[in-house]
């Protein structure tokens, strides 16, 4: 509010000054860093200059992505994605109809909650077993880490959608199929999306250990590979990178939610 | 004509004390009734029942003759809680839009109905914005709109300005009152406010608590077209208000 009085060189000021708060610590954080490990001289942990340099050397160069960038992290993301969406969808389909079906919340419930809390990298084996080392195994794997939290919250938006909305709509006569696109959907928007951004991270975590068994390439393999013939810098490398791609892909996720929901008193 | 006949209409939620019992009366075609009486008599209750929300436990509810079982054709209902009747996702002129959408009218009938009910409740040019985006007494204002684009034969309204600013209310109570006449539509008001209830009705039902059933019903005797100042001031109203705060206060 006060800010859009301020007179234009106050606000740049204001603007700067933020900026310095939000990346000051992280900057710091960094000088910390390469300061000390200049000074261990520990081969583990090479100084994040070297680093940067790496992951510039090995993905950033040329014109502005290298080669390798796309066979490194393409299919990696490709795989994050595919699965994250296959969940994403599987968990809203069935939240929907567990949510709606409220008889059946006692029998759902249970082993939603179970299959939720078990440790996925448990079921691992099973998915070897059935789907083989492929990218089957691997998007599956995703896929069935991303349903859970995606179903919960979408049956639990639309258990606690508002009773007024459904009595206004068959006030209206507004048929069951309309109530449903246009009442419960937008109800329970808010809770999907707060699922699909946990989620999101949790793609990125299940393509990296799925990666880790029998890949020819990805990310995963990168890193998995670099660790068993101690090339350090290049570990350190890849970890950055996967670093950089989940934070680009939270902050497209974000602004996406804040478009769709744009249209929600906050 | 008769629009809308309750008999011997008993509601109990479960167990406990019948929240309705043994209610009857009738609203006559073209009829503004006031059902006035304590909060928690039974006036949001037996408004569901008229509107086939929430089934009756005995006795039975006709709708220009018909029973009512599902929620009766061409009827509207607006809700007291405005915040959360109508839908946050949708624009002003979408929320009073979507329920036509059903009655399969033509875009073009749909607009200018969309136009024609909120220019009538003064909210013109407001289509664009969300409701969360006004004022109460416009979000109100918004609900009614909507219930006027559908054409109701019947209006149900439940202390649909409970919430707004004393202002504001005498300008919906106007409002309600112009619409009652220039639509000569059938209006069942309901609300725990006396002197409302006496300017706003033809007719008027007071309702007793636990369980809700009717304590008394006269016929306001006051001019067609009224006036905030001019018409409280009258010495029928003043009388008849009386009448009613004296029936409320021997049942309690
Ligand atoms: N859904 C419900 N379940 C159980 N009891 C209810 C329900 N709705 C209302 N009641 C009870 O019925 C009585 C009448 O409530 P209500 O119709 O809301 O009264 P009013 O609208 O006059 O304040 C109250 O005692 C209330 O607690
Ligand atoms: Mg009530």
């Amino acid at each position: 509010m006060s800010a859009a009085h301020a007179p234009a060189g106050r606000r740049a000021g204001g603007l700067a000054q933020g900026l310095l708060a939000r990346l000051g610590p992280v900057v710091l954080a960094v000088l910390l860093w390469q300061w000390a490990a200049l000074a261990a001289g520990s081969p583990f942990f090479p100084p994040p200059g070297r680093i940067a340099g790496r992951v510039a050397e090995l993905w950033f160069s040329e014109p502005l992505l290298t080669e390798r960038f796309w066979q490194d992290a393409g299919p990696s993301v490709l795989r994050a994605l595919t699965g994250w969406l296959a969940g994403a969808a599987l968990g809203v389909v069935v939240g929907l109809a567990a949510g709606l079906w409220k008889a059946a919340a006692g029998y759902v419930d249970p082993p939603v909650n179970f299959l939720r809390s078990l440790p996925k990298p448990a079921i691992v084996p099973v998915f070897l077993l059935v789907f083989g080392s492929g990218d089957l195994m691997r998007i599956g794997l995703i896929t069935f880490g991303c349903v859970w939290p995606v179903l919960l919250n979408t049956m639990q938006g639309v258990r606690s959608v508002d009773p007024m909305y459904l009595e206004t709509a068959r006030a209206f006569h507004i048929p069951p199929r309309t109530q449903l696109l246009r009442v419960v959907i937008p109800a329970a928007l808010p809770k999907i999306f707060a699922g699909m951004r946990v989620t999101l991270s949790l793609s990125l975590i299940l393509m990296v250990l799925s990666e880790w068994l029998l890949a020819d390439h990805g990310l995963g393999h990168f890193l998995i590979t670099a660790q068993r013939t101690f090339e350090i810098l290049d570990v350190w490398a890849a970890i950055v990178l996967l670093g950089l791609l989940g934070y680009l892909l939270n902050v497209l996720f974000l602004a996406a939610e804040r478009r769709v929901l744009r249209s929600r008193p906050s | 004509m008769t629009a809308l006949q309750v008999s011997n209409l008993s509601k109990s939620y479960g167990e406990g004390n019948p929240a309705l019992h043994n209610l009857s009366f009738e609203v006559r075609e073209g009829e503004l009734l006031s059902i006035v009486g304590p909060s928690g008599c039974g006036k949001t209750t037996l408004l569901k029942c008229v509107a086939g929300l929430v089934p009756a436990t005995r006795g039975e509810v006709r709708v220009h003759g018909e029973e009512v079982s599902g929620v009766p054709e061409g009827l509207a209902v607006v809700f007291q809680d405005y915040g959360r009747s109508l839908f946050p996702w949708m624009k002003v002129g979408q929320n009073v839009e979507f329920p036509l959408e059903t009655l399969r009218l033509p875009k073009a009938e749909r607009q200018e109905r969309v136009e024609r009910s909120l220019a009538a409740v003064g909210l013109e040019g407001k289509h664009e914005r969300y409701p969360w985006q006004l004022s109460g007494g416009m979000q109100q204002r918004v609900a009614i709109a909507r219930a006027l684009a559908y054409r109701p034969k019947v209006l149900l309204m439940d202390e649909p300005f409970a919430s707004v600013d004393a202002q504001t209310r005498s300008g919906l109570e106007d409002l309600t009152r112009r619409v009652h006449l220039e639509f000569g539509m059938t209006i069942l008001f309901v609300t725990h406010d006396i002197d409302e209830s006496v300017y706003l009705a033809d007719r008027l039902v007071v309702l007793r608590r636990s369980p809700g059933s009717v304590l008394a019903e006269l016929v306001i005797e006051l001019p067609r077209v009224r006036d905030q100042i001019v018409t409280k001031s009258l010495p029928a109203f003043v009388r008849q208000r009386s009448v009613v705060a004296q029936h409320i206060k021997d049942a309690s």
